[in-house]
């Protein structure tokens, strides 16, 4: 349970650790390594240089472009977690990262490891997708930004090239109607991997009625799945738990599912159909206590 | 790799390949053996330690990524060797520990805990040890000893109050 040997660079800028990445087809890019390290551990990774980002401060900032929050990739979960940008404008992060592992590893693992990572259980990339969120990649020839659908590609495979590294994940913000957010997972035990996930998010007008709203499957698919048919149904309705219910039952029965030796493929559909009414009739209640803005 | 800590308040500068794990560092290069190695890949919080005063796993880094940070184990718990400090002391009262490997990690998870929480729920309490087990106590007196410290850190804390008054 000892990594093999590998050579260890801290590049002072994100164009240095394109440099390295370039110069090394072996080199891989650590930040947190809360998943890395363990899986160098075990040998399931054997990079033969380890090009360290978690300090390159261009990486750290949380800024607000109007449109959407941007977080730097290295910024650390539970940094995130604490921020007053965030919690005001993107609320379905805040809700999202006290689920990401446990207190001890949200203290080392980042924004950027977790999206990068792309484990179908995480919940960021589900906050991600579920909000039409982007990343943008930098390599030597440049930078570029690509959607959350078009980035998560497979379990824990993303659209990511060799040599490039995330440099921003963006968040987008919504900001008419009465905002109100939902979170819920189920897990084996407590901050154990999702066997299935959502998040929700609505936005009402001043007579609780739905002007917009999107909800997320995680865990329980290979990449996080938006249930855009949700959206289109529950629009212009009140969001009764009668609609919710069936709405995403609906949606939840087309979308593929995984089946895993701790939970069957069925077990999870229910627990997702469950999951994703449960996430939007919180964010209906949440939404219904706020004023507007 | 040269790779400067400051560890329980003291400057240290060791050397060591870029693989080595900070809690072999700590344990090999430091002989500081109240950081347990348990599973070796961040699941069971055996090797907990505080980095820049914050709870993380010693065995999900390696000590080059720790480079300048301020590492306290529980080492730096007690007011003088040989002595307890009140979270170890409650620990023992409640009988926290059996076997005791866990308790490092619990320990300064607590200590984490009552310094940024000093009336923690049980639930907080709950929340916190969450990211560590333990096979021995089934974490009734484990969640026991921290209500006990807790409320005998807040009993200190507020004798000293008066006597600054």
């Amino acid at each position: 349970m000892k990594a093999a040997p590998f050579d260890y660079v801290r590049p002072r800028s994100v164009e240095e650790a394109c440099a390295c990445l370039a110069a090394d087809p072996d080199a891989v890019i650590i930040a947190g390594g809360q998943t890395l390290v363990p899986m160098m551990a075990m040998r399931l990774a054997r990079p033969a240089r380890l090009v360290d980002i978690a300090r390159i401060p261009e990486l750290q900032a949380i800024r607000d472009d109007g449109t959407a929050v941007a977080v730097g990739a290295a910024t650390l979960q539970a940094h995130a977690a604490n921020d007053p940008l965030i919690a005001c404008k993107v609320p379905l992060l805040a809700a999202a990262l006290p689920w990401v592992g446990h207190a001890a590893t949200r203290n080392r693992g980042t924004i950027g490891g977790s999206v990068a990572n792309a484990d179908p259980a995480a919940e960021i990339p589900l906050v991600l997708v579920t909000l039409r969120g982007s990343v943008v990649l930098r390599d030597s020839a440049g930078s570029r930004t690509i959607t959350a659908e078009e980035f998560f590609v497979g379990p824990m495979m993303t659209a990511m090239t060799p040599g490039c590294c995330i440099t921003e994940i963006h968040f987008p913000v919504w900001t008419t109607g009465r905002i109100g957010v939902g979170f819920h997972e189920i897990s084996a035990r407590r901050s154990d991997f999702a066997l299935a996930s959502a998040a929700a998010q609505v936005a009402l007008d001043g007579a609780g009625r739905c002007v917009a709203c999107v909800v997320g499957i995680g865990g329980a698919t290979a990449v996080p799945q938006r249930l855009d048919t949700v959206a289109e149904s529950l629009v212009g309705s009140m969001l009764s738990d009668a609609e919710i219910g069936e709405a995403v039952r609906r949606a939840v029965d087309t979308i593929e599912i995984m089946s895993s030796p701790h939970a069957s493929d069925g077990y999870r559909r229910r627990a997702a159909a469950v999951l994703g009414a449960r996430a939007l009739g919180e964010a209906r209640d949440h939404a219904l206590g706020r004023a507007m803005p | 790799m040269k790779v400067e800590l400051l560890v329980n308040g003291a400057a240290r500068c060791v050397d060591v390949e870029p693989r080595t794990t900070l809690v072999d560092c700590l344990r090999d290069h430091l002989d500081l053996m109240s950081v347990h190695t348990g599973c070796e890949h961040g699941i069971c919080g055996a090797c907990t330690v505080l980095v820049d005063g914050e709870p993380a796993r010693a065995c999900l880094m390696f000590a080059v990524q720790a480079d300048g940070f301020a590492i306290t184990t529980v080492e730096a718990l007690a007011p003088a060797p040989g002595e307890l400090g009140v979270i170890q002391d409650a620990f023992c009262e409640t009988h926290g520990l059996q076997c005791g490997f866990c308790t490092s990690g619990m320990l300064l998870v607590a200590h984490a805990l009552l310094k940024s929480n000093p009336q923690p729920s049980r639930a907080d309490i709950v929340d916190a040890i969450s990211g560590n087990i333990c096979r021995c106590t089934g974490y009734g007196q484990i969640v026991e000893a921290i209500e006990l410290a807790a409320q005998r850190l807040a009993r200190s804390n507020a004798a000293e109050t008066e006597r600054a008054s």
